[in-house]
Parts: structure tokens; sequence; C-alpha cells
């Protein structure tokens, strides 16, 4: 346990990896062995991960669960993991989804299964590695590293155009991401003229006041990396193909976390890295991200394909969240933040749903559907309870987030927040148009007539995220209370205005009269510190690697 | 009365076990049983938080409950200082929500029970989804009514919408329902956009979104009588929503739609509880309201204006259950007059009494097209009296509440509004006179051509029987005997679905229409009896009342000075009020009278009229062609832009990155010839030069050891001449 206790990160890292590997030696034609195996190691994933939950203390220390080990020295490049509320949410959230896309793909891939479970379970610790990097080089290694798996998931299980579309996918971000190198690398070059250490930490860059003009650049270089990503309008076009042309749970882990690295970028390096930047290129962003949301949504309304459908309502949801981000409030960007977890939960529900049809009917156009409602009553209902998630009904997740978003957004910038609210309209439309267009009606196509509802294996690819919708819905406390402080932390360092503040919640947050004694934990990792630890405290200083 | 809150989750446990157990597995008795008892102990909870809070003193009479922290503080800038954004779980009971609750509750139950029996044509997994989504509803309902602060508030509003959503296409085989749902939850969503901004609004302005707070804010800022300030602001906002979830103009278009709902869905949704809610959240925050003279003004105008056109659509229609739409439309209209006048009281009034009479009619309504096999066609009915008297006698007591005669409770309700009206504005007061006029006139064309005259239905040939109709129907036959000769015999026309057609069963063949069960006229019974009760709670003091209501309720609307001077301008003598009322009292009873008049007597009238005022029959008849307009501009509008934009994404922006990617292959083509032509080219230079080279050195190779010998010597020598001499 105590193993468990100091490296809980690496463990979690590296769990389906560990799954990859030990497929490597089992037989190829052995596939309900394969199958099971990496089930196994989806749900260790997520088991490992749990004690992020619990033994996350929402106001102790900015960085915890860290672990840190000399990787390149001559560098300075350091294995340096930790968390903060947003990443920790962010690894449950994968490791969670993870093992729901493992699950779904059980008899959607026939062919070559040995590799896409290999696959799968690499990307898996690509993103988590992504997630809990504080090391800046480690941190773009696994940004790397997770897009050559998603290569070869879209490229040869992928339907439609698949080589077209992973290279695509793949050129697209890889672009974007030597630009972001390059910017990485010119904070490495700031930080040693303002420290005179060679370095890579993260929590290092993130107390540094870089000049005005660099920080511009910086920004631009690094925008370009995680706006692809994001995707922000007008690099999104990557997207639709992608989704589309993806297997079920390709799409799932696209959508449901690889989407969120570009927004995570957004709020760990470039607002409190470059705070005046961020100031400086507000109505860029903002702009650019309600045209995606109105534009996003028209653009779902005109399919004819339900999955192209779902990926466009991706652009138009992602807009929201880069907006409420970029209100620089610490309401938006909780909202924010609560916003890219509800779009994994819905989105990844949505496109699971499209793909149980399409398993069953070979198809993703929506004119050859209707009346499904009738023969899958099952599928209907959970459709029908993502489709609100979607739209933002009140007591399920996506209105929290909405409401946060645009309120943060409102008490700042009144006209945007009021025509970016006039998405909720359309989302309603496409969505909506959407379910009468395949779940009501008649049905028409015999092809339809014999559809099999949902079994027992696809319905528990439902169930937590059902449970995890209406759950953020009615109860979000929990998730707000982990986001507190490192939310404002970000704020702090871009919106100063908010300093007083968010030192006042901090100081009247609920905490545990006593510290929770966890046994076998080293004293001051995981223990509650005091809950007044000022909010814009800087973070521990790690001792210093390299030269 | 800390326990208020399990109100509302009472039905929700209901829904819960109707939903995930009772489609699949429950009879028919269970879920209805099941859904109905929800109800009922909802209703036992509330009439036992009412009691509590009567016993209470008059300024006492609120209990707020805070359940549990929603969104947990969190700092956010307002327009004073930097406040938090928090939001709790809060319930709050005053006489406003006591009242709410009985009549949801109340009426609820019996709309509830009287859906046991009128569902019986459905299937049994239908029937069970029925009343999950029945019960949903109650649940959202509730959580409106009791919301402490406006984002609870919200998630009722949005809830209610979602079960009027699926309850409206619940039979969602039917293309026209499916629509109808669809287009209600949008119509409902470009009011909610207004409203959400409302909220962003209120929060900037108040720091907190209780009620309570907000209410005292509110009361320390002046009365913004001249111009258009925050407060104004944040009315038309909020009034924008309400405008959409009340269907008033211009957002009234879904609720005749809506009419493809089942009809106890219609009842209870459409005509007694969640439309008014509207009204219900103006009336809650009547204090905001009361400080924006100028948003109260066009509160009152959309109000009447809405009344009036919606009564002049309902006097043309045919489809019994759209003039009942209609009428609702009209109904909430004078509801938001009321509230424009400063009358809250009057309108939360009119909102109880419309409820009871309106479900009634709307219950009535369901109950002869359950014996007219879903026929709803008023011209094909007539004389009904006969078959159904239960039928008709409560559903006269329900016209006559609804136009107004005394002492039924419309009567007092609408009399109040108009009363107020006068006060306030004589103009609006007119045209509400008039449309009192036209509901008279509305309603008795409607019971006049369902009961009265002879009947026009199908006679008592077997092949009208249910089952034949549906037989007909599902071979899109006609039949010059039956119901449907007058059109298609198109079963997705009609309200009532049947069973799978079953010729052999002789008990089909039933003469003519007749009174349902004991379930569906027991309800009509017990709102009758609360349409004639429930008024007299309300009865002025001009008459010799208490004005009970009104002096139960005002506690709600405290700090509104319409209500606080309500009694000291509103000092009409008591000869005026009386005589006011005597005048609406002669108004309906002229209605009445015309309506039995042209519609009995004169049959070919209304059609010799149509004739005449061609334009204006047809004009009416299409319902001002709003849908037809809105369909031209704002549905064809979004989708062509929808189209444009995806033929851009394609050809444009996606373009670019072709472009990018054609680009590159160039720049690899060119690059590839200038390295196949240019950098090859000089590396083969090299090659072929050094293969010219050796072509001359190769002749030093002789393989003779002596020659090799002498070059190295003579190297040797070379280099060291070189290396001595030339430093």
């Amino acid at each position: 346990m105590t193993f468990l206790n100091h490296h809980l990160l690496s463990v979690i890292l590296f769990t389906p990896l560990a799954g990859a590997v030990v497929l490597l030696f089992v037989k190829r034609r052995q596939e309900e062995t394969i199958r099971w195996i990496a089930n196994a190691f989806g749900v260790a994933g997520f088991t490992v991960s749990i004690p992020l939950w619990f033994r996350f203390q929402p106001f102790g220390d900015p960085w915890q669960f860290v672990e840190r080990a000399e990787w390149i020295p001559s560098i300075g490049a350091a294995y340096f993991l930790g968390v903060d509320g947003l990443s920790a949410l962010l690894v449950l959230l994968t490791t969670l989804v993870g093992a729901i896309a493992i699950l779904s793909s059980w008899t959607a891939i026939t062919e070559r299964v040995k590799e896409y479970y290999i696959f799968l379970l690499l990307l898996q610790t690509g993103l988590i590695g992504a997630f809990v990097a504080l090391d800046t080089l480690l941190f773009f290694l696994f940004w790397e590293v997770m897009l050559v798996p998603m290569y070869f998931l879209i490229g040869m299980w992928g339907g439609g155009r698949p080589l077209y579309s992973a290279i695509k996918f793949f050129l697209y971000t890889f672009a974007g991401s030597v630009v972001m190198l390059l910017g990485i690398l010119a904070l490495y070059f700031v930080n040693h003229a303002a420290t005179g250490v060679y370095s890579f930490d993260l929590t290092q860059f993130q107390q540094l006041s870089v000049p005005f003009d660099v920080q511009k650049w910086i920004f631009l270089a690094l925008f370009l990396g995680f706006a692809v990503k994001v995707p922000i309008f007008p690099f999104h076009t990557w997207l639709p193909d992608a989704h589309t042309d993806a297997p079920t749970a390709g799409s799932v882990m696209l959508a449901a976390i690889m989407l969120k690295m570009g927004t995570y970028g957004f709020i760990r390096f470039s607002l409190p890295i470059l705070p005046d930047a961020t100031h400086y290129f507000v109505p860029l962003v903002a702009g650019l991200s309600i045209v995606g949301i109105i534009y996003g949504a028209l653009v779902a309304l005109a399919q004819s394909d339900w999955k192209r459908l779902v990926a466009y309502s991706s652009v138009s949801h992602m807009g929201l969240v880069m907006l409420g981000m970029f209100a620089l409030t610490p309401v938006g960007i909780t909202g924010s933040i609560v916003q890219q977890i509800n779009h994994a939960i819905s989105t990844g529900a949505l496109f699971l749903i499209v793909g149980i049809v399409y398993e069953r009917r070979q198809s993703n156009e929506i004119s050859e559907f209707g009346g499904l409602s009738k023969v899958m009553p099952v599928l209907a209902t959970v459709f029908l309870i993502m489709t609100m998630s979607s739209i933002g009904l009140p007591a399920l997740n996506g209105f929290i987030g909405e409401i946060l978003i645009l309120q943060g957004l409102y008490v700042v910038h009144k006209t945007w927040a009021a025509i970016a609210a006039s998405g909720i309209v359309l989302g309603a439309a496409y969505m909506l148009w959407l379910y009468q267009r395949t779940m009501f009606g008649k049905i028409d196509n015999p092809a339809n007539a014999a559809m099999k509802d949902l079994n027992a294996r696809e319905i528990a690819t439902f169930v937590p995220l059902v449970a995890l919708a209406v759950w953020i819905g009615i109860y979000p406390e929990p998730v707000l209370r982990r986001l507190q402080s490192s939310v404002g932390r970000v704020v702090v360092r871009v919106n100063s205005v908010y300093g007083p503040a968010i030192a006042k919640a901090e100081a009247a947050c609920n905490r545990p009269a006593a510290p929770v004694v966890i046994p076998g934990a080293p004293a001051g990792l995981m223990l509650t510190p005091p809950c007044e630890t000022p909010a814009g405290a800087p973070p521990p200083k790690p001792a210093q690697g390299g030269r | 009365m800390d326990y208020i809150w399990l109100i509302p989750l009472v039905p929700a446990a209901g829904a819960a076990l109707n939903g995930l157990l009772g489609i699949r597995w429950f009879g028919r008795a269970l879920a209805g049983a099941l859904a109905c008892a929800a109800v009922a102990v909802a209703l036992g909870l509330s009439i036992w938080a009412f009691v509590g809070l009567v016993a209470l003193p008059p300024d006492a009479r609120v209990h707020d409950v805070v359940l549990a922290a929603w969104i947990p503080a969190i700092p956010l800038e307002t327009a004073a200082d930097i406040g938090m954004f928090s939001v709790n779980w809060t319930a709050r009971l005053d006489p406003l929500a006591a009242i709410m609750l009985l009549v949801v509750t109340g009426v609820g139950f019996l709309i509830h029970v009287y859906a046991t029996a009128y569902m019986l044509d459905e299937p049994r997994g239908g029937y069970a989804r029925f009343f999950c989504y029945l019960n949903l509803f109650c649940f959202f309902m509730l959580v409106l009514v009791l919301a402490g602060n406006l984002l609870v508030l919200f998630v009722g509003w949005e809830g209610v919408g979602l079960c009027s959503y699926l309850l409206i296409g619940f039979w969602y085989e039917k293309n026209s329902a499916a629509d109808a749902g669809k287009k209600a939850f949008l119509v409902n969503r470009i009011g909610d956009w207004g409203f959400l901004l409302g909220i962003f609004l209120v929060f900037f302005t108040f720091g907190s979104l209780d009620f309570r707070e907000m209410a005292t804010a509110v009361a320390a800022m002046p009365r913004e009588r001249t111009g258009f300030g925050v407060l104004s602001a944040i009315c038309i906002l909020l009034f924008a929503g309400a405008a959409g979830k009340s269907a008033q103009i211009p957002l009234h278009i879904w609720l005749p739609d809506a009419m493809e709902g089942p009809m106890p869905a219609s009842a209870l949704i459409h005509a007694a509880t969640m439309v008014t809610a509207g009204v219900y959240m103006v009336a809650r925050n009547a204090v905001l309201f009361d400080h924006a003279p100028l948003v109260m003004q066009i509160v009152a105008v959309v109000g009447v204006l809405t009344a009036l056109m919606a009564a002049t659509i309902g006097l043309v229609q045919n489809d019994i259950k759209r003039v009942l739409a209609y009428s609702t439309v009209s109904q909430i209209g004078y509801m938001f007059l009321a509230t424009g006048v400063g009358a809250f009281t009057a309108a939360v009034f009119h909102l109880m009494t419309h409820a009871f009479f309106k479900a009634l009619l709307f219950l009535g309504c369901g109950s002869v097209i359950h014996a007219m096999a879903g026929q709803q066609d008023m011209q094909c009915m007539g004389g009904l009296r006969k078959y159904m008297p239960v039928t008709f006698s409560t559903m006269l007591i329900g016209a006559f509440a609804i136009a107004g005669i005394p002492p039924l409770s419309g009567f007092f309700s609408k009399d109040e509004i108009l009363y107020r009206a006068f006060i306030g504005n004589r103009i609006l007061w007119g045209i509400a006179t008039a449309t009192a006029l036209l509901t008279a006139l509305y309603m008795f064309r409607l019971m006049t051509l369902t009961f009265s005259g002879g009947y026009r239905g199908p006679q008592g040939s077997p092949l009208a029987s249910p089952a034949a109709v549906a037989e007909a129907a599902l071979h899109g036959a006609r039949h010059p005997h039956d119901a449907h000769a007058h059109g298609e015999a198109d079963r997705e026309n009609h309200e009532v679905t049947h069973g799978p057609a079953d010729l052999l069963r002789e008990d089909h063949a039933r003469p003519g229409p007749s009174e349902g069960s004991p379930a569906i006229t027991g309800p009509l019974m017990a709102l009758a009896v609360g349409v004639i009760v429930v008024g007299f709670f309300g009865m002025p003091e001009a008459l010799g009342g208490t004005n009970a209501i009104e002096r139960f309720l005002t506690p709600s609307f405290a700090g509104s000075a319409g209500v606080l001077t309500g009694h000291a301008d509103a000092a009409l003598s008591r000869v005026a009020a009386l005589g006011l009322m005597l005048c609406s009292t002669l108004v309906s009873v002229a209605g009445i009278l015309l309506a039995r008049h042209v519609y009995l007597r004169n049959p070919e009238w209304p059609r010799q009229l149509a004739a005449r005022w061609h334009g204006m029959y047809t004009f009416l008849l299409n319902k001002y062609y709003l849908d037809e307009l809105y369909s031209a501009t704002v549905v064809r509008g979004t989708i062509a832009a929808a189209r444009g934009l995806f033929a851009f994404d394609r050809r444009v922006v996606d373009g670019a990155v072709g472009a990018l990617r054609w680009l590159t292959l160039l720049a690899s083509w060119l690059s590839h010839m200038f390295d196949k032509h240019v950098l090859d080219g000089l590396v083969k230079l090299v090659g072929w030069t050094a293969g010219r080279a050796s072509f001359v050195v190769r002749r030093l190779q002789t393989g003779l050891v002596q020659n090799y010998a002498l070059v190295i010597v003579l190297g040797l020598f070379a280099f060291l001449t070189v290396f001595l001499f030339a430093r």
C-alpha cells in the first residue's frame, strides 16, 4: 500500500500500458482471451484511479500525489507528475471513459483484435500522461504519443475513408503541435533567463513574469497547438472526418478525452503563464469561440449523417467551453471545466449510441432510420437522456456547465453572452430534429423492424454515464469543490481583480475539523493542510534538477 | 413544514417506478394506481402544508427550506462589487406557493384518475409510459411551484417543458405529434433564451437569485417610472420566458399544435397548470415587476391582445380541442392583463379558477371525443346531450364559468380582472370586455354544435364502431356511413387510437355515442363542484364577500405598490363596482344568447357570414397566417443558413486545408524534381567526372611493385621538398 501511496499516478499511468504489454504475449487467435484481458485492464485502470477522488484534498497542496525523478538531467527534463483538482478530474474521466470504450468494442471489432486493444490501451496511457505531467517536455512527449495509436485506430478500424481521415488528423494536429513545441522551448529559455536554471518545470513556468511582447508570440505558438486540438473554428475540419470515420471507441476517446487536451492546455499553460497575452487575445479567442458555437450548431443542423452531426455539435460545445474559459472569471472557468466533463459524458454517450446502431445496421445515414423507439425503447430512453444532457436541460449535467459559463461571461461581456446563449435554441433544434428523425415516426424501413434493443453489456456502458449526468446535474458540489482551489490559482494569475475574493472563499471553505490521516502516507503529501492556505500562494519549490 | 420538499419527490418516485419497472412489467391497473397514489400522497402533503401555513399569523406565512447546496459559492463580480455566485436547493412555502400546490395536486389527481380510464386503449407498456410522464410532470411542476430561487424555478420550468414535449409527442409514430412536440420545445427555448439572460442580469444586479433577497433588494430601489432601466430590462427578459411558456404573442403558436397530445395531458399541462407557469413566475416576482411600470404596460397590452386574438381564432375553428386550446391562450392573456395592471391576486385567482373550469372542459371534451370514436370535428357532432347527460351538464357548468356567469368561479375571477383593468386603463378594459363577449360566443358555439340540435355523427351502424373505424382507417378507406366519410379515413387525425381491429367482437357495435366509465365521469363531477365552489373564496367585498383569496395572497406580493395601494386608488364606489359586474354579466349573457341564436336557430348564418367576409374568415381560420410567416422566415432562414454554412465549411474552410495539402504536394514534387535533376545531376556529374578521371588514373594501376615503389619514392620526395622548402 505504501508503494501505491507514493506512486499512485505512476500506477494509474502505467496500468493501461501494462495491459498492452500483457496483450503482446497472447496469441492473436485467442480473441476472447484478448477481450477479457483488455477489459480487465480497462476496469483495473479505473479502479486504481479511484483514490484520486477520495484522497484528493480540495483545499490541500496545489499539486498533490507528486512524483519526481530524473529523466534527462542534461537538459533539466524530469519525470515529474502531479495533479490538481482539474487534472485529477480529467484523469478520472479518462480512466472511466477508457474502460467504457474498451467494453463497447466487444462485438464491434472482429479483425486484428489484438492490435486494436493494444492501441486502445496505449492511447489511454498517452492521454493520462498528458494530464498528470508537470514537466513540460514530458507533457509534450505524451501529447505526441497519443497521436500514434489514434492514427492507427482511425486508419485500420475506421469506416468511410479511414486512411484519408487518419492522415488528415495526424498531420493537422502534428503541425499544430510542432508550433506548440516552439512555444514550449521559448518558455524554457525565458525560464532560464529569469532563473538561471534549465528546467521544463511547469510549476515554475507558472510563476514567471514573461515580458508582454514575448508573451504574445508564445501565446500564439501555444494557441495553434491547442486550438487545433479543441478544435476552435476555423481549425476544426479534421474533426468531422476523424470522428465520422473512426471506430466507435475511437470516436468516444477522441471526443470525450482528446479534445480536452486543447482546453486543458489553455488552462494549464496559456492562462497562468501568459496572463497579459491572454487578456490581449480575449477578443480573438472569444470571437472565434462564439462563431464556433453558432457555426457548429448551424452546420450540425444541415447534416444527413448521424455521426457527423454529433461531430459538429462538438465544435459548438467546445466553443462554449472556450468562451467560458476566456471570460476569465472564476465562475466562467469553473463552468468551462465542468462543461468539458459534461461534453465527455454526453457526446461520448451519443457516439456510443451511434455505434450501437451502426453495428446493427451498418449505416449512419439519418434517413435510413425512423421509429426506432418502437423496437429499441431502452436505447431511445438513453438517447433521450443524453440529448437532454447535451442541450442543457436543468437537473442534468449540461445545464450546470452552461449556466456557469454564461453567467460567468455575462457579468463581463453582456452582448457576447447573449449571442452565445442563443446556441441553446440551435442546440435544441438540431438535437431534437435528430431525435425525431431517428426515434420517432413509423418504421418505414423494413431493415429496422428487427433491430435488437440494448443487451446487458451495452447497458453497462451507459449506466455510469447516465448516473454521472444526473449526479452532476443535481449535486455538482463535490466536483465544484475539487475545482475551487485550482481555478482560484489560475484566476489569481490572470485576473487579479479576484484575488481578495478568492482568498476569502478559500478561507470560508468547508473542511473537516481534523485532518484526514491516511495510514502509511508520507507526512505532508496527503494530509489536509490548513484550509486557510492563501489562494495565490506559490506552489512548493521542488528540488532543482539539472545544471 | 420543513418537509415540504417531499411533496415533489413523491410523484418523482412514482415516475421512477413506472419508468424503470412499470413499462416492462406492470399491468395497467398497477401502473395507473401507482401514479394516482403518488399524486394523492402529494395532495395530502399539500393540504397538510396548507393547513400548517394558514395556522400561522398572516405576516409570518413564509417558510424557506434550504435542502442542500446546489452550486457552492464561487466569486463573481456584480454591478456593485465582487459577490458570490451560489445557488441552493431551496423550497419556499408561502400563500402563493400553497395555492398553486393545491391546484396542481388537486386538479392533477383528478386528471390522473380520469386518465386511468381514458388511456385504456393504449397497449400495456404505453399505458405505464404515459403515467410515468404524467407523474414526472407533476414532479417538475411542484419543483417550479416550490422553488425558492430563480434557478430552481428554472429547473421546474424546463422540466415541465420536457414533459410537455414527451406528452405532446406521446403518439410518436404520428409525424404531426412528433412535429408538435418539437415545435413546443423550440418555441419555449426561444423564450427561455430571454429568461436565462434575465437570470444572469438578476444576479449581476442583485448578487443573488434568491426570491427573498431579490425582493429585499428591489424594494430598496426606486420604481422606474420614467425610462427603461435595469429593472425594466430584467422584467422584459423574464417576460420573454413567460410568453414562451404561457403561449403569449408572439410565441403562442405552439399551444394549439400541442393538442396532438392525449387529452389528459392537454388538460393537465396545456390548460390547467404548465401554461400558467408564466403567470406564476411573474406573480412570484411581483415586487420586481411592480418596479418596472413600463414593462407592466407591455405585459398588460400583450396579455389583452393575446386574449382578443386567440378568442377571434377560436371563434371559427371546427376542431373541438383546438377551440379549447385557443380559449386557453385567451384566458392566459386575461391573467397577464391582470398582472400588467398590478392585480396579482386577481391573476392568481383567475389562474386557479381557470385550472378548474378549463380542466373540466378539456376532460369533458375528451369524454365527447372518446364517445365519438376519435372524431374531433364539431360539425360531425350535435345532439350529444341526450347520449351523454353527465358530460353535458358538467361541461355546461364549465362553459358558464368561463363565460363569466354568476355565481360560478369564472365570474368572480374575470370580473376582478375587468374591474382592475377598468381602474388601470379604460382601453384595456374595453378590449377585455369585448373579448369576454367573444369568449361567451365561441364557448357556446362549441356547446351548441356539440350537444344541441340533431345528431350529425355516425348512426348506430356497426360500421361506425371503433373497430370498424380502425379497420377502415388502416386501409385508408372512405365509408359513407361512418364518421370518417367527411374526409380521408385516416386514423392519424384522431385523438383516440384504437387497438387492432377486431371485427368479430360484436360488442364494438354500439348504438351511437355513450357516457364513459365512472373514472371518466367522476372527475368531471368533482371538477364541476370545484368550479362552483372555488369562486366563493374570492367573492368581492362589493357583493358582501370577504375576498378571502386576496387577503390570503397579499403577503406574497407585499412590497409591490400595486397591491398595497390597490385599495387606496381602487376606491371605486360600491355602485360603480356593481355596475361593472352587471355590465360584464350582461355582455356574457349576450354572447351566450347570440351563440344560441346563430348556431342553433340559424345554422346557415355562419356560412353566409363566412362567404360574405371571406378574406376575414380565412384569415382567422388560418390563425392570422403566423405559422406560415414564421416558417417562411425563421425556420427557412435557419435551414438555409445551415445548408449554406455547411457548403462553406466543405468548400472554403476545409478547402483551405485541402489547398494546403495540394500546395505541400506541389512543393514536394518540385523539390523532387530539383532533387532528381539538379542535385542528383550534380552527384552524377561528380560520379561521371570521377569515372572519366579514373579512366586516366587507372593506367597507373599496373600491378607491378616496382612502379608503385617508384611512385611512392617520387611522392615522398615531392612531399619532403614541399615540406622543407615551402615553409
